[in-house]
């Protein structure tokens, strides 16, 4: 048996790729929420029907995807540059940092204030991913060390903050940092429910960096150099200049997610406020096979195992945790069947 | 005559690709065979599945008469096949000795045995005539000393039958025919030897009998001594090609002069106080063996690297800082040495890369977004231009066939009509009618004017389409001689180093 280079790639191959490795991730899930003594289809349908089968549900369910879709756009954008990004969850938590600090006391109107707490948390990721992509160019560091310590480095400086000088007087005693001024709360997409119009700003980012990835100078050279660094070179693309680029969109889009669920959900910034969106935003990103697109898929896609684990949990008794298997089975399962869309099995 | 190797019926697919169909081969004892065909035609591949790297899809191998097991290489190790591979397989790190042994002890000995190992080792060398020290390191070695290094291997794992895959790819004239004299005398111990080679005069020099390869079928096969190369080229072709003539024209200003140039890289000198001018209308060529500066040469020339003393002048402008796409704004082309590494990237359209080294001019580009309708017409017009066959503007351009790559990456560097252009390696790989075609487009290029350099390690293309030569070893160039006056041998003493004496023009 060995390995063989498809000739070319059919398209439906690329789309069918990640439904049969969700399926192939729900299939061996199934064997471990068998061993905890449930009938796995009936816990599927009780997943199902807590992410989708009501209108709060499902509203809970978009407002779960929304970071997801920011930060599988992070990491889809920095690994088609083949710059292994895994500092999301951090560069999420600077721009939730930064947005919850300035946000509660700008004096600026409503609008532009929520724009521009946006730039300064998309500015505060960018600037986080920028060290380590200056370290990789520089020094040849590593980069999937430094991002993913740095994480644990922002998170305990979180920590640090809302027990100091953050630390919201109003909280009673939680580590919570001070909220956001009022104004810059985003409004409800759905009224009554905590789904806000940050989706609208994560489904416009997607469409934006198709965009640019596609159709501008810095997307097509991004993607040179990521497929064929020496011949981009070759060309006179500066892959220096194109990975800090890189770099800077990709802590943005995780810096952004950070603002947006501090001024949609939470309103200010503890050390627990994501449940590891920066890593599934990773997840997103492989699912989505790193296009755009179907990142707002993906994104829907992990958001629903995860409140449907919630639900699930609650009437059968699997620890939701099985969500977090059930995510990173999937991400093991689509690298397999990606190896499967570029390759063909042959005696 | 017995037979010592059979390969009958054999038939080997990838993919929609038939790499090999219904090939069969014999081989004597004691005789030199000579496997002629162009690249893809099936050579390499054929040789893998009797060396167990492939499993053929049909057919059988046979040594000494009994049949090989599929698809194990230490069968055929056992069995008495030895491969010597075009890329070799040894560790720079290790001793010569140390790579001999490496692979022919049980992994579980705690011990290597080196005195018996090392007492072998020489005992083959002085049969065999190839003489080495066993305790120098690899990686200190000349590429001839590598090869031989390689063949004593095979001979240690006791091989009665060596096969040799493009021996001579990396070697000077005068190393090649050293080591076809050390073949010849390894037959007469009884050895039975196949040959790769796409390269005439050596099959003929060096082979009893060849075998050719044509689009994975065995199309002929011919006693050395009743065949003529002319013979061999059309079998191996199928058909007749000839390549274009240089036209006698006059020479024009200079237009590319390095003056003095050294390059050096980590410490390294690579290039060492060279000079050349390139004249408008002129070909000028560089040949050398592989491995000998030609990768710093087509660097410098290419915008990625500088030279850390002389100067490079285009049109007289400095030229030696001005990085890739200064150089193609002051009017350079350049053809890299490696389509598929440097010349595109293989997973993006043809289009994408027709334009990849101009996409910052306003041409195809607009305030950052590329002109997507203006680079798929120019790609249109390549195509057309240049004759790419089997491409649309929207091909991944991984799917054209090595001529083709290499058409549409000279249409790139052609169609602004260059003052200067690289041509580094520029037929390496291809096939003849691909090579026909890539130097009818110099020449063209050179009646327009262009002033060309050609890097190339095929003598007979350099002598062909260059006004004059120079030879590159270790980084330093010879005087250019004219090309009119330079014969094989002349310029094999030239590749060889040995030029101030001859030429201290």
């Amino acid at each position: 048996m060995r390995l063989e280079r498809r000739e070319t790639v059919p398209l439906a191959l690329v789309a069918t790729a990640p439904l049969v490795a969700i399926f192939a991730a729900l299939v061996l899930a199934a064997g471990l929420i068998g061993a905890a003594g449930v009938n796995p289809l009936s816990a599927y349908a009780e997943m199902l029907r807590g992410a989708l089968g009501s209108r709060l549900s499902i509203t809970e369910m978009l407002t779960r995807a929304t970071p997801l879709i920011l930060t599988g756009l992070a990491a889809a954008v920095a690994f088609r540059a083949r710059l292994w990004n895994i500092g999301g969850e951090g560069q999420f938590y600077v721009g939730a940092l930064v947005t919850a600090w300035i946000g509660h006391s700008l004096g600026l109107p409503g609008p532009i204030g929520v724009a521009v707490l946006m730039v300064c948390g998309m500015a505060a990721g960018a600037v986080l991913l920028a060290g380590p992509a200056y370290l990789r160019l520089r020094f040849g560091v590593d980069e999937v060390v430094t991002t993913l310590l740095l994480n644990f480095i922002v998170i305990l400086f979180i920590g640090l903050m809302i027990e100091g000088p953050l630390r919201d007087p109003l909280a009673f005693g939680w580590p919570q940092s001070v909220p956001v001024d009022g104004d810059y709360r985003l409004p409800d997409l759905v009224p009554r429910t905590r789904l806000h119009i940050g989706l609208l700003f994560a489904i416009a980012a997607a469409g934006v960096v198709w965009l640019v990835l596609t159709r501008t100078v810095f997307g097509v050279e991004t993607r040179a150099a990521g497929l064929n660094a020496r011949a981009a070179a070759f060309a006179g693309i500066s892959l220096p200049r194109t990975i800090m680029g890189v770099a800077l969109v990709s802590g943005a889009l995780a810096g952004l997610a950070g603002a947006v669920e501090v001024m949609g959900v939470t309103g200010g910034v503890t050390t627990t406020m994501s449940p590891g969106f920066g890593y599934a935003g990773i997840v997103v990103a492989m699912l989505a096979a790193l296009h755009p697109a179907g990142v707002v898929a993906a994104a829907i896609f992990v958001a629903t195992v995860f409140v449907g684990a919630d639900a699930m949990s609650r009437a059968t008794g699997v620890p939701s945790f099985i969500a977090d298997v059930i995510v990173a089975l999937s991400l093991l399962t689509m690298l397999v069947a990606l190896l499967f869309t570029t390759y063909r099995l042959r005696r | 005559m017995t037979a010592v190797l059979e390969l009958s019926n054999i038939t080997k697919r990838f993919g929609a690709l038939t790499a090999n169909e219904n090939v069969s081969l014999s081989l004597a004892q004691g005789e030199i065979l000579a496997l002629l065909g162009e690249n893809g035609a099936g050579k390499t591949t054929l040789m893998n599945i009797l060396f167990g790297h492939y499993e053929a899809d049909e057919g059988e191998v046979r040594v000494f008469g009994d049949p090989l097991p599929p698809g194990k290489p230490r069968a055929a190790i056992a069995a008495g096949v030895g491969m010597v591979h075009q890329h070799f397989t040894l560790a720079g790190n290790l001793t010569v000795l140390e790579n001999v042994m490496l692979g022919s002890e049980p992994l579980g000995r705690l011990r290597s045995d080196t005195a018996a190992a090392r007492k072998k080792l020489m005992a083959i060398s002085e049969r065999f005539g190839l003489p080495v020290d066993p305790d120098s390191k690899v990686s200190r070695l000349s590429v001839g000393e590598r090869q031989r290094i390689e063949i004593l291997k095979a001979l240690y794992r006791d091989a009665r039958i060596l096969i040799l895959d493009e021996p001579t790819a990396v070697l000077a004239r005068p190393e090649a025919e050293r080591l076809f004299e050390t073949l010849r005398g390894m037959t007469k111990d009884g050895l039975s030897l196949i040959f790769i080679s796409h390269k005439l005069h050596e099959v003929m020099a060096a082979s009893d009998r060849v075998a050719v390869l044509r689009g994975g079928k065995m199309v002929a096969e011919r006693t050395t001594a009743l065949t003529s190369p002319a013979e061999l080229a059309e079998l191996m072709v199928g058909r007749r090609v000839e390549r274009p003539v240089r036209q006698d024209q006059s020479i024009g200003a200079p237009v590319l002069v390095a003056d003095r140039v050294t390059v050096t890289d980590d410490g390294d000198t690579k290039l060492d106080d060279v000079s050349f001018t390139v004249h408008a209308g002129e070909i000028l060529g560089i040949v050398g063996v592989s491995g000998n500066g030609q990768g710093a040469l087509g660097a410098l020339l290419s915008g990625l690297m500088h030279p850390s003393s002389g100067t490079l002048t285009l049109d007289g402008i400095d030229a030696g800082h001005l990085g890739p796409r200064g150089l193609i704004r002051a009017g350079a082309a350049r053809v890299p040495e490696d389509r598929h590494a440097e010349g595109a990237v293989g997973e993006m359209t043809v289009w994408e890369n027709a334009v990849l080294e101009r996409l910052r001019s306003t041409e195809f580009s607009k305030s950052g977004f590329v002109r997507r309708t203006d680079a798929r017409a120019h790609a249109a017009d390549l195509i057309k231009r240049f004759d790419v066959r089997g491409a649309s503007p929207d091909t991944r351009i991984r799917l054209l066939s090595g001529g083709n790559m290499q058409k549409l990456i000279l249409g790139r560097c052609l169609a602004t009509g260059p003052r200067f252009l690289l041509a580094n390696q520029p037929t390496r790989g291809l096939d003849e009618g691909a090579i026909a075609a890539v130097h009818a487009e110099l020449l063209a290029a050179r009646a327009e004017g262009a002033a060309i350099l050609l890097i190339s390690e095929e003598l007979e293309e350099a002598v062909q389409l260059s006004d004059r030569i120079q030879a590159i070893v270790k980084g330093r160039l010879s005087q250019p001689v004219m090309a009119g006056e330079a014969d094989s041998r002349k310029l094999g003493l030239m590749m060889a180093g040995v030029w101030e004496d001859s030429d201290a023009a």
